[in-house]
């Protein structure tokens, strides 16, 4: 009777811990998969930028700084630290913020077939690295729950998973958040 | 409920349903070859039948409903912003890009349809894209691509094919009933008859009536997960209002069998009485109040 019990208890046990590692397997595929999807729209922009640069520097004589600032802020998104590279593609989306509203006063940028095209293309590909993010630390917030709290704490410190890094934005680029659940 | 739950249901809703067909379908088979011939050719015929459709509407189903409202595949440049929108909600949403596709008509509408998240599409009217601002588009494209996450277009897929099929074959059954009754007076078929004028009657009404009830609860759910891509849940209902006060007729070639795939119900200019009750959609007002209130 003892062993009997003691033997469904090593079922249920090991059973938990199956389920556990496969759910923290599962989420950090998540992680890694939604921090893919950062780099690619990241690579994405890094390429679109040169096009911009190329375009609207004929025009914009006074904006050298904001332009070379762009340059630069592109050159250090190669960086491979988590923190930099968001530092350096909040610095890329403020730069083209700042040039998207100064082309407003160039009539001939605003006239240009492809500046128009660049122009819907980079910031598509702004709203998708924001959507990226959200994706991203979503599910990094779900695995770090999972690592912080009590069972499933057990269970990744034992096979080695480990915490995660959120991809921030700076405390002035954030938007007030409006959904309320 | 949450997402996980709202797919698993539908993923069993979707078993259920095929089941229930082929039980129904079967059962007619049964009644018709009892009549006509013997009973298990009959059944055998429903068999093949039910299967062939089961298996044309799981893979195939969202081509013909494609092919049904005249929809084209949206192209860069004419629709960047489009594409962009939805493939960065699909990244938000952690899904694959659904195709998407452009219908011409005036009339602001979207839909979503599929068998899973890897073979799905999303489409607009160009009313649609004419009349909304890019939050509003945002807000309609993240409810539709919710369906897609929640596996609503497969559900909504097998609902609008088998129903459809469904109702052909009783109304066939119905009309043979009628025909053969004149040359038929054995009174031992009379109770099997009477049996099989009832079932071909009332499954129509029965499976109608289901597919209703349950697209209610998927709309709010839709807009509530659309919500959470977006953030924004001011811009879908923003979107629903605008829908709301558009007066354009409806679209051509939408019929009853699809119309539940809409986000706003296409037929609801149809004007008839019991609108309400047989209304897929709930009212376009609860559904504005629900997001404000987020």
């Amino acid at each position: 009777m003892v062993s009997a019990l003691l033997w469904g208890l090593i079922i249920v046990l090991v059973g938990y811990i199956i389920l556990a590692y496969n759910s923290l397997v599962r989420i950090r595929n998540r992680v890694e998969n939604a921090w893919a999807q950062i780099d690619v729209q990241l690579k994405r922009r890094y390429d679109l930028i040169p096009n911009l640069v190329e375009t609207v520097k004929g025009y914009m004589k006074h904006e050298r700084g904001t332009l070379e600032d762009l340059t630069r802020a592109r050159t250090s998104l190669m960086n491979p630290s988590l923190t930099k590279k968001a530092q350096a593609s909040n610095q890329i989306s403020e730069a083209l913020k700042t040039i998207f509203a100064v082309a407003e006063n160039y009539p001939k940028l605003q006239a240009s077939k492809n500046f128009l095209q660049l122009q819907e293309e980079l910031s598509g590909t702004e709203s998708k690295i924001a959507y990226a993010r959200q994706f991203y630390n979503d599910s990094v917030l779900i695995l770090n729950q999972k690592v912080q709290t009590f069972p499933s704490k057990v269970i990744a410190s034992m096979f080695g998973f480990k915490e995660k890094e959120y991809f921030e934005i700076e405390e002035a680029a954030k938007k007030p958040v409006k959904v309320q659940f | 409920m949450d997402i996980y739950n709202e797919i698993s249901t539908n993923k069993r809703n979707s078993v259920l349903l095929i089941s229930s067909f082929f039980v129904v379908i079967i059962l007619l088979g049964y009644i018709f070859g009892y009549i006509f011939f013997n009973p298990y050719t009959g059944v055998f015929f429903a068999f093949l039948i039910s299967m062939i459709f089961t298996l044309i509407s799981y893979y195939s189903g969202d081509k013909m409903i494609l092919a049904m409202t005249g929809a084209k595949e949206a192209k860069k440049p004419e629709h960047t912003f489009l594409i962009n929108t939805v493939e960065g909600l699909a990244i938000a949403a952690g899904i694959s890009t659904p195709k998407i596709y452009v219908v011409n008509e005036d009339s602001p509408n979207a839909f979503a349809t599929g068998r899973n998240e890897k073979h799905a599409s999303v489409t607009v009217t160009t009313g649609l894209l004419r009349l909304m601002n890019r939050e509003e588009l945002e807000g309609v494209l993240a409810h539709e691509l919710s369906h897609i996450k929640n596996y609503d277009v497969r559900f909504m897929l097998l609902v609008a094919t088998l129903v459809g099929i469904t109702v052909l074959i009783s109304d066939m059954l119905l009309r043979s009933f009628f025909w053969s009754s004149h040359r038929n007076d054995n009174k031992a078929n009379t109770f099997i008859i009477v049996i099989g004028l009832v079932l071909a009657i009332l499954t129509p009404i029965v499976v109608q009536l289901i597919k209703f009830a349950i697209s209610r609860k998927r709309e709010f759910l839709a807009d509530a997960s659309g919500a959470l891509l977006t953030r924004y849940p001011p811009g879908l209902a923003s979107a629903l209002r605008k829908i709301k006060n558009d007066k354009e007729p409806s679209i051509a070639g939408v019929n009853r069998a699809i119309s539940h795939l809409f986000i706003a119900d296409p037929m609801r200019f149809a004007g008839d009485k019991v609108k309400h009750w047989f209304s897929t959609h709930p009212p376009l007002d609860e559904r504005i109040r629900r997001l404000e209130a987020m």
